[in-house]
């Protein structure tokens, strides 16, 4: 599988990263060279076997439903870049 | 008693109970040892005034003759691991100046033990590299040389600040994580132990996320005895983290018994891989006899999809990967990029992380992004976890067929010199991981035992793999190895 330059821009967006124009190029040429090492796993007969979901077996251990933490909001804000009134604050969202 | 930083763990207890010496002079040796250790690169903060204070509340319970193990024992600790009020950044730049109001589970209960905090270790980005050159504090330098030169060479990664902190006595031993063979090759690299336990022996809580399929914090020691004490006081159930085994933890260093007689030690012929150095297929034919002349049984064995891990832990890693590094967005902590006028949200975002993250970081959440996204789901990410689930089976088949553990070489070589990968493309560093990776996928214990040293004087390592839940047999066999192998090398000091 290889990857152009317009889906190098594309899965940047998605990753939300920013990337310069000018390094599109060889950022498509470094993910083609990673995807195609994967594709040796088309090699393999994957034929009625279930894909992996966890990898000891084990039952998500449930817990009452109760409050067991919270009234933390000065901890929670403390390394905020921009935390204002009890609130992160962020470039205007809504129009 | 100048060098009491170079002391074990085991070591260490014994003459702190015996009052040969106390936990404050024992923290100072270290705390010496690691302030004039600038030249390794492998400390990237010292909490001295903290460490004080352990090792004074220690020395109290130490004298009042109910203390553990681990009591007074001066640690590094990776930079991946939440330390209330303490700087930690997982070597990033995304996490600039952040400082959690609370504490990982591991190292919580390292502190309760009594342990001591001499500082954070540097590390790859995120955990992300074989080399420590991903760092956003530059590269860790292996106290090791090639034998005169003084080409400066990798400890490993990603633990290669905790690798160089240990293997050059700045501390008695260090915590480090492993998702694909972090702990394991960067401990063969220094010349040390190091320990990855089976998935869910060690609570993930409080460690910065990797990939959390695959994430596990171990011990990084001096002796496999050292391993067996500290990743008792390591593990244990955690409620806070779903995936932590309601499981008692076994008394480890008990286990180290040194028999192995009857033990069926399988010898898998697939990591016998191309281009292997000839002097690690003797390393590993050497190991072998040992554990044979100690009465273990060599059996010859096949782990058949071996050849497909690599690449479906490169799906699997960097799509939970991508996931995981969503939440570096800028809003709730760490680096912020400035916007212009006219920009929004998004422009926030995706400078903020193109400012933050590093390359290979960028990389592999990019690849996530891309195997997980729309059309290609199935054919990369379900993919790669039906393979896993065979990789999975391989071993469940031998352990089935009366195999107790395996033996393999931790590393397809010695330590390399600090940039001599920068021109490769990234497969080639990728493969550091070709021995080490199919127990992260298998969700199996796996140590790195020093036995040898390679033509230029570097060390080698051993990997044993264990069964599920079976690190206590495993760590007694890798006592076992440890004992017949007799590594007793040690770098010279030149920092």
């Amino acid at each position: 599988m290889s990857i152009d330059k317009d889906t190098a821009r594309k899965v940047a967006h998605l990753a939300r990263i920013e990337v310069d124009e000018a390094a599109l190029e060889p950022l498509a040429k470094d993910l083609s060279r990673i995807l195609d090492f994967m594709d040796e796993l088309n090699e393999v007969d994957i034929e009625g076997v279930e894909p992996m979901t966890s990898v000891t077996p084990m039952d998500l251990p449930r817990r009452a439903d109760e409050i067991t933490d919270g009234n933390r909001q000065a901890d929670i804000l403390a390394n905020a870049p921009d935390a204002r009134e009890g609130f992160f604050a962020v470039p205007k969202v809504v129009e | 008693m100048s060098d009491l930083n170079t002391l074990t763990i085991a070591a260490a207890r014994d003459g702190l109970r015996k009052g040969d010496f106390t936990a404050p002079e024992l923290t100072e040796a270290c705390l010496s040892a690691a302030e004039g250790s600038g030249a390794l690169n492998a400390f990237i903060a010292h909490t001295p005034d903290l460490a004080r204070t352990q090792a004074d509340a220690a020395q109290q319970r130490i004298s009042a003759g109910d203390a553990p193990a681990m009591c007074g024992i001066p640690l590094g600790v990776k930079d991946l691991f939440a330390t209330k009020g303490v700087q930690t950044q997982a070597a990033s730049a995304i996490l600039e100046g952040f400082k959690p109001p609370y504490e990982s589970t591991v190292t919580q209960k390292l502190w309760e033990s009594g342990a001591v905090m001499l500082g954070k270790l540097n590390m790859d980005e995120f955990a992300m590299g074989s080399s420590n050159e991903t760092s956003t504090y530059g590269p860790v330098i292996n106290p090791w040389r090639r034998g005169n030169e003084d080409t400066p060479l990798t400890p490993g990664g990603s633990s290669g600040g905790s690798a160089s902190a240990v293997s050059g006595d700045l501390c008695l031993a260090a915590t480090g994580t492993d998702t694909g063979g972090s702990i394991r090759q960067p401990a063969a690299f220094t010349g040390i132990v190091g320990v990855k336990p089976t998935y869910g022996r060690c609570s993930r809580w409080g460690i910065v996320a990797f990939a959390s399929s695959l994430d596990q914090a171990g011990p990084m020691t001096k002796s496999v005895r050292d391993a067996a004490i500290m990743l008792g006081a390591m593990a244990g159930h955690d409620p806070k983290d779903s995936t932590s085994a309601d499981l008692a933890v076994p008394d480890f260093e008990a286990a180290l018994t040194g028999d192995i007689r009857g033990k069926k030690i399988g010898i898998p012929k697939e990591y016998r891989v191309d281009g292997m150095p000839e002097e690690i297929e003797r390393l590993w034919h050497e190991g072998a006899e040992m554990l044979r002349d100690a009465g273990a049984e060599l059996v010859d064995i096949s782990l058949p999809h071996t050849k497909y891990a690599l690449p479906a832990y490169y799906v699997i890693a960097p799509a939970e990967a991508s996931s995981n590094l969503a939440r570096y967005d800028g809003v709730r902590y760490g680096h912020r990029a400035k916007i212009r006028q006219g920009e929004g949200i998004t422009q926030m975002y995706e400078r903020t992380r193109a400012e933050g993250f590093g390359d290979e970081v960028q990389r592999r959440v990019m690849i996530g992004a891309y195997v997980l996204s729309s059309g290609f789901y199935d054919a990369y990410y379900k993919r790669a976890q039906k393979v896993r689930t065979l990789i999975k089976r391989d071993f469940e088949t031998v352990y089935a067929d009366g195999i107790d553990a395996i033996l393999t070489p931790a590393t397809p070589s010695a330590a390399f010199g600090i940039g001599e990968m920068a021109d490769a493309d990234p497969i080639k560093m990728y493969l550091n991981d070709v021995f080490t990776v199919t127990v992260n996928l298998a969700g199996l214990p796996g140590v790195s035992v020093p036995t040898g040293l390679d033509a230029q004087g570097l060390p080698l390592g051993l990997q044993l793999i264990g069964q599920p839940w079976g690190e206590a047999e495993m760590l007694n066999m890798a006592f076992a190895l440890e004992n017949a192998a007799g590594f007793a090398h040690h770098a010279p000091k030149w920092w």
